[in-house]
């Protein structure tokens, strides 16, 4: 049985990396990833991990690293933020393409200039169509779950792709949760030890990563976005076994109070906590409002998001993300293409909130359901950025 | 333009757009992406072997202490001229290839 005990949440990727017995740790220390780090490092000195921790120049390096780790049959893990996240960029592509499970967890934070190491998602939002699995956390549990669900997902014979976990920098990070800390019986039977699917190995040598010329390259490509698609019923799969395990339930799109909702906040990662109480607030004073947030961020759940917001007549789509000269945000975006050729199609707004770490507060969201009544009776159709000096 | 045998379906990719045979290189000729050809002068050839050891592509071949010089393969020679470039006497011309 489950200990529940209080731990800070970075401490709690590393423990699930130490739970899923990971052979290769190459990170570069990263405010706010850092304390997964440096407890990893310790776990590994310590002998409770039986792992190579390589303490690597650059997170260019980080990646480099997993990537050939993995390819000789390691199971790899790396934790980065922000720049670090970026200068790991080119190398980005690799894992997908070559169907190397590396696992990733970002600690995420803004993209300086102007230096900020608070939170919000700008840094993962630049690696969104690289064809890594992107799942995003709300709370120090799921925090735990997920970056141990990554390493099942990300080799799972059907899948082989790599994993990245978001976790909001700071204010899941280096908060102090109560957290099931599971034992290591119970990962035994819902993680096998990694057997590689294709690995460097003189006796069978092959060549990965090699040349794709233009009669090949469309066709490669189409492959990994297939198998990445699918991979979503890989993942629910997943989260069954897990269940049954652990008793705890993942899906890729949550909801609260949103089945009857006239208007649903869409959100991600751990603002959703603040949202809900909002939402709560809002009921109270009988208002139509609920929320759904995204889990599974990549593959995009379709159908599931469909479901969660079937009945919503206005959607306000909160971005922690500006992307700058166009009309707007990535989860915005996403959302308003899979919805446009509905016929009975809600109105879709869109919000960015709590960018740089500003924070973001229950009043925060009831002035965002103010504005989706308002927008809508005005029919106007623009995005706001909530809570920015005029 | 080089002959691909037959185009492969996405669902025909092996893992990974991995390749599984050592040395498959050999069967992808590279040479008609050449406009220039070296041509070695046999007479100014002094089979120092530089050639040889700054091709990129390896197409250069040792013909031995008998004959005394290095053959490029023009079946894979891209016609990039650093042999001609490198050559200590000038006995390497690169010559248009006509069409």
């Amino acid at each position: 049985m489950s200990k529940r005990i209080g731990i800070e949440v970075s401490l709690t990727v590393s423990e699930a990396v130490r739970l899923a017995d990971a052979d290769v740790v190459a990170a570069y220390p990263i405010t706010p990833q850092t304390h997964i780090v440096e407890h990893l490092s310790e776990l590994v000195a310590d002998g409770e991990l039986d792992a190579e921790f390589i303490p690597v120049e650059s997170e260019h390096s980080a990646m480099s690293t997993c990537i050939g780790s993995s390819a000789a049959g390691a199971r790899s893990f790396t934790a980065t933020s922000a720049q670090g996240l970026a200068l790991m960029h080119e190398l980005i592509y690799m894992p997908p393409a070559l169907r190397l499970p590396v696992v990733m967890v970002v600690a995420n934070r803004a993209m300086s200039p102007p230096i900020s190491i608070w939170n919000d998602h700008s840094d993962i939002m630049a690696e969104r169509d690289t064809g890594w699995i992107q799942l995003f956390a709300e709370n120090g549990q799921e925090v735990l779950d997920l970056t141990l669900q990554a390493f099942r997902i990300a080799e799972h014979p059907e899948v082989l792709l790599p994993v990245a976990v978001n976790l909001d920098g700071f204010t899941l990070s280096h908060v102090i949760e109560p957290v099931f800390m599971p034992e290591p019986a119970e990962v035994g039977k819902f993680l096998p030890p990694y057997k590689p699917a294709l690995r460097l190995d003189t006796d069978n040598p092959v060549s990965m990563g090699v040349f794709g010329i233009p009669e090949i390259y469309t066709e490669a490509k189409k492959d990994i976005d297939e198998v990445l698609r699918d991979s979503k019923k890989t993942i629910v799969k997943v989260w069954d076994e897990f269940e049954q395990i652990f008793g705890r339930r993942y899906a890729p799109v949550e909801t609260y109070a949103a089945e009857d909702a006239e208007t649903i906040f869409i959100i991600m990662g751990s603002i959703s906590e603040t949202a809900m109480t909002a939402v709560d607030e809002m009921r109270a004073e009988g208002k139509s409002v609920g929320l759904a947030r995204i889990r599974l961020w990549r593959p995009f759940p379709d159908e599931e998001f469909k479901a969660a917001v079937a009945k919503a007549k206005k959607i306000g789509v909160i971005d922690r993300c500006l992307t700058m000269g166009s009309h707007g945000n990535p989860v915005f975006q996403e959302i308003r293409s899979l919805l446009y050729p509905l016929n009975d199609r809600p109105y879709i707004f869109n919000f960015t909130l709590g960018i740089g770490g500003r924070d973001s507060t229950r009043d925060d969201f009831k002035y965002i359901y103010d504005r989706c009544q308002v927008l809508t009776d005005e029919g106007q159709d623009r995005f706001e950025m909530v809570g920015v000096m005029e | 333009m080089a002959k691909i045998d037959a185009l492969i379906s996405w669902k025909d990719m092996p893992l990974g757009c991995h390749v599984g045979q050592p040395g498959s290189t050999v069967d992808f000729k590279t040479g008609d992406w050449r406009s220039q050809r070296p041509v070695l002068d046999r007479e100014k050839c002094i089979y120092c072997g530089l050639c040889w050891i700054y091709c990129p592509e390896g197409c250069y071949q040792d013909m031995g202490p008998e004959e005394k010089y290095f053959q490029v393969n023009l079946d894979y020679c891209k016609g990039c001229g650093i042999c001609a470039y490198e050559c200590p006497k000038d006995a390497i011309t690169m010559v248009v290839e006509e069409v």
